[in-house]
């Protein structure tokens, strides 16, 4: 699974000296037996999880039950105290030069944006594929604009990220992340820090982004975007895979007790 | 003592020239010391934020060690130590060498304040900057150099300012490491046997020199505090 085969990049100009290792088929994403503790806290419990190319997975669950840290920990955001997380057939690299090789080919789009506050929202998305990648400036800033009028945006190119409202904000985070031609998308509660009008705004492009095929896991609290976009739906609680079904499966027939009583919270409300 | 000693600025406007060539000399320490410093700031707050515990540590040592030292002993260390004692010249001139002797030792106690300084403005900078640009895949070294520092050094100009200030002082102590600034030259003035009246005007003279150097300085790191700040 893991034969080094040079390739030919996705896009223009990201060639790299050593070939990037990409073994054919095969999920793209395998999370095996993964544990991991803060302190005395055991906040990921033996947890399983396969993804699929081009499979759009959304995890949900109670706050705390790990959902986010699962997310972090698959491109290393958070190390992990035993299993093993493999990305493409690849295990995670200790921290260093073969990490960083590895994250630019995940992207990561956080619940408070992070987007760089000195930085215009063009050079927020042209940094990576310029300083990563090393592509050329203009192809880089080509791009850039593609995108940003992709997710709607591209006539704030030369604006700073404070004077954006947030659904502004995260769309653009998501270009930036794009920008990367990623092989995969990790989504940690993008819509949690948005006001209720600006949530939409930013599913519509996630929604978008699954239609094209991107791989995706998305941790949300958004139903409707995972019945609309998601083929899988993994439920976690207290650190577990507690369910993975499914969209229709899972919400109209829930197996466990622990997923009905957290969707019976849901529809009350 | 006669009342008009205190109003005599004859000695003072006499040695005109002798006072400014010290200024001169305070203000080339202080330039080359300022630039100087900032580097090793900078280079010792990347150790100390650095993920290798070994430069960590070295950072944490270097720092503790400068700042708890007083800035005399360094800098007679410098002059008395290294270049008398241990022969580490810089030049066949002996003003030259005090001169770098002088900048090396104030840039380099200078620089663990730099280093705390812009420590603390790391701090200010939120955890998300970091894992948004390792998330992109830059490295260590790229992430501080493109993300944190531009940010933190924005977020500590009004103290790097204080920290400047305070060093443009600190080239006083410079005296006593033999480079001739401009308290040496009004020290040599007061010791010269026909020096007899105008003692005070003389200080005074001096420090209100210094203001001339340190207030624009102030108002310079307070203005472009103000004009490179990061809005969030």
């Amino acid at each position: 699974m893991t034969d080094s085969k040079g390739e030919l990049t996705k896009g223009g100009g990201l060639e790299d000296d050593v070939p990037s290792d990409v073994p054919a088929g095969g999920p793209l994403v395998e999370v095996r037996d993964v544990n991991k503790h803060f302190g005395e806290l055991h906040v990921l419990r033996d947890v399983n999880l396969t993804v699929e190319r081009g499979e759009v997975v959304v995890v949900i669950g109670p706050s705390g039950s790990g959902k986010s840290t699962l997310c972090r920990s698959i491109n290393r955001l958070e190390p992990i105290d035993s299993g093993s997380i493999l990305v493409d057939g690849k295990p995670l690299p200790q921290e260093g030069r073969e990490l960083a090789r590895l994250r630019a080919d995940v992207g990561m789009v956080f619940q408070s944006f992070n987007l760089f506050a000195h930085k215009t929202i063009l050079e927020n998305v042209t940094l990576g594929p310029v300083k990563v990648r090393r592509e050329r400036k203009e192809e880089a800033e080509k791009y850039a604009l593609e995108l940003l009028d992709r997710v709607g945006i591209a006539n704030q190119a030369q604006k700073y990220p404070a004077q954006l409202s947030g659904g502004q904000q995260q769309r653009a985070a998501i270009a930036r992340s794009l920008a990367m031609r990623p092989k995969v998308m990790l989504f940690d509660e993008p819509t949690s820090a948005l006001d209720p009008e600006m949530i939409n705004e930013v599913l519509d492009v996630m929604t978008g982004l699954a239609r094209d095929g991107m791989t995706m896991i998305v941790v949300t609290h958004e139903m409707g975007f995972a019945r609309r976009a998601a083929q899988k739906v993994v439920f976690m609680a207290d650190g577990q895979i507690v369910e993975s079904n499914t969209p229709e499966e899972f919400f109209t027939n829930p197996e466990s007790d622990r997923a009905k009583d957290f969707l019976s919270k849901i529809i009350t409300h | 003592m006669e009342l008009s000693d205190l109003f005599d600025f004859g000695p003072f406007f006499d040695n005109f020239d002798a006072i400014l060539d010290g200024f001169w000399a305070t203000i080339r320490l202080s330039l080359a010391a300022g630039v100087l410093s900032l580097i090793i700031g900078t280079i010792l707050a990347s150790f100390r934020v650095a993920p290798v515990p070994v430069l960590r540590a070295a950072g944490t040592v270097y720092v503790n060690i400068v700042r708890n030292t007083p800035l005399t002993l360094v800098l007679i260390m410098c002059s008395l130590g290294l270049n008398d004692i241990l022969a580490l010249t810089f030049s066949d001139d002996s003003g030259t060498t005090y001169y770098w002797w002088a900048v090396l030792g104030l840039s380099a106690y200078t620089g663990a304040f730099v280093c705390e300084a812009l420590r603390s403005g790391i701090n200010t900078v939120p955890i998300g900057q970091a894992e948004a640009a390792r998330s992109l895949g830059l490295t260590f070294s790229q992430s501080l150099r493109m993300i944190i520092l531009p940010q933190a050094f924005r977020a500590v100009i009004a103290p790097l300012g204080s920290v400047f200030i305070a060093m443009i002082k600190n080239t006083t102590v410079a005296t006593a490491a033999s480079y001739a600034e401009v308290v040496t030259q009004m020290k040599t003035l007061l010791d010269l046997p026909s020096f007899t009246s105008g003692a005070i005007p003389l200080f005074l003279g001096v420090a209100i020199g210094f203001l001339i150097l340190v207030l624009p300085t102030g108002y310079f790191f307070g203005w472009l505090a103000k004009r490179t700040a990061v809005v969030r």
